[in-house]
């Protein structure tokens, strides 16, 4: 594959990004294939030690910060006609309020989603008091001579600790669980609006 | 190994590749090569980062009819580097006391 060629696949596959860290990115590649001929390489030889273009782009996608693609995305792509702007005007109670209200439910949603996991080990939590509370009172029971209880209250307190240790294997896959969870969702926004713009762009 | 970790490594080994002149992308690469191997995109992504830490400047100059980027080590850069080696003196101390055991069996 030839360095235009090389370009060119890097810059389709980065379609979507701000115009501007496209143009950052090519300028960077096509210095590093410069450096590496300059060095005694031929053309194909350096470009081959970029790795395959499609590859590098969903690397630097990966890379890309979610918030910066989303304000990119969001930016108009043309100045918006004086009508629009007074049906933006105009709309506003409407919009606004959906707007808001579609955040919240996103925002309820990560809460609940760790609300799950903080009542999972606030659980864990319980049972270990709960363990702890069942051994010092047979203690004091013993003590007071009550062995018959005692000896029922450390049995309840054992069983406790039991049952917390076997609940902390799953607060830590459920905290796990929830982490990658949320990994997932930030990458599946990414290629979504990655995904929008290359529909936009074949079809004009 | 943990991920945070890495990265402040490798961004350390970036500030050391320009740590006595400014170099250029494919040098630093070149120059890491026998110690660490660096993707360029990889590269590119530690570049941003430590130039928006303000630890590295850009320039841009003409070499052989084209244009070539160097960056440039900053005091906030070498300051980095010697936390780096502070801090890897703590993590020293504390592999020998996690490895002392190993040495008695």
């Amino acid at each position: 594959m030839c360095k235009q060629t090389f370009l060119a696949a890097l810059r389709q596959g980065l379609a979507g990004l701000p115009q501007n860290n496209i143009e950052e990115w090519l300028l960077f590649y096509s210095e590093m294939i410069d450096d590496r001929m300059e060095d005694g390489l031929s053309e194909k030889e350096a470009v081959a030690a970029m790795g395959p273009a499609e590859e590098v782009a969903a690397l630097i996608i990966e890379e890309f910060p979610l918030a910066k693609l989303v304000r990119e995305r969001v930016k108009p792509k043309r100045a918006m006609p004086a009508w629009g702007i007074v049906l933006l005007v105009l709309g506003s109670p409407v919009w606004f309020f959906l707007l808001v209200a579609a955040a919240a439910v996103l925002l309820s949603l990560y809460i609940s989603l760790w609300a799950v996991v903080i009542s999972l080990w606030a659980t864990g939590a319980a049972l270990v008091g709960g363990a702890f509370g069942g051994v010092v009172a047979a203690v004091v029971l013993m003590l007071q001579g009550n062995v018959l209880t005692a000896l029922a209250m450390l049995g309840a307190g054992l069983f406790l600790a039991g049952l917390s240790i076997f609940l902390s294997f799953g607060c830590k896959a459920a905290s796990r669980g929830a982490v990658l969870l949320v990994k997932k969702a930030v990458s599946g926004t990414k290629s979504l609006l990655m995904g929008k713009e290359r529909a936009g762009c074949a079809k004009q | 190994m943990d991920v945070q970790l890495k990265r402040g490594m490798l961004d350390v080994c970036v500030l050391a590749a320009i740590k006595d002149g400014e170099s250029y992308g494919y040098k630093i690469i070149k120059d890491m090569k026998p110690y660490i191997d660096m993707s360029e995109s990889t590269l590119y992504t530690i570049l941003k980062r430590l130039e928006s830490a303000a630890m590295l400047t850009v320039r841009t100059a003409e070499h052989g009819g084209r244009l070539r980027k160097y960056y440039h080590i900053t005091d906030e850069g070498l300051r980095r580097i010697e936390s780096f080696k502070a801090e890897w003196e703590e993590l020293l101390a504390i592999y020998r006391f996690v490895t002392k055991e190993d040495d008695h069996v």
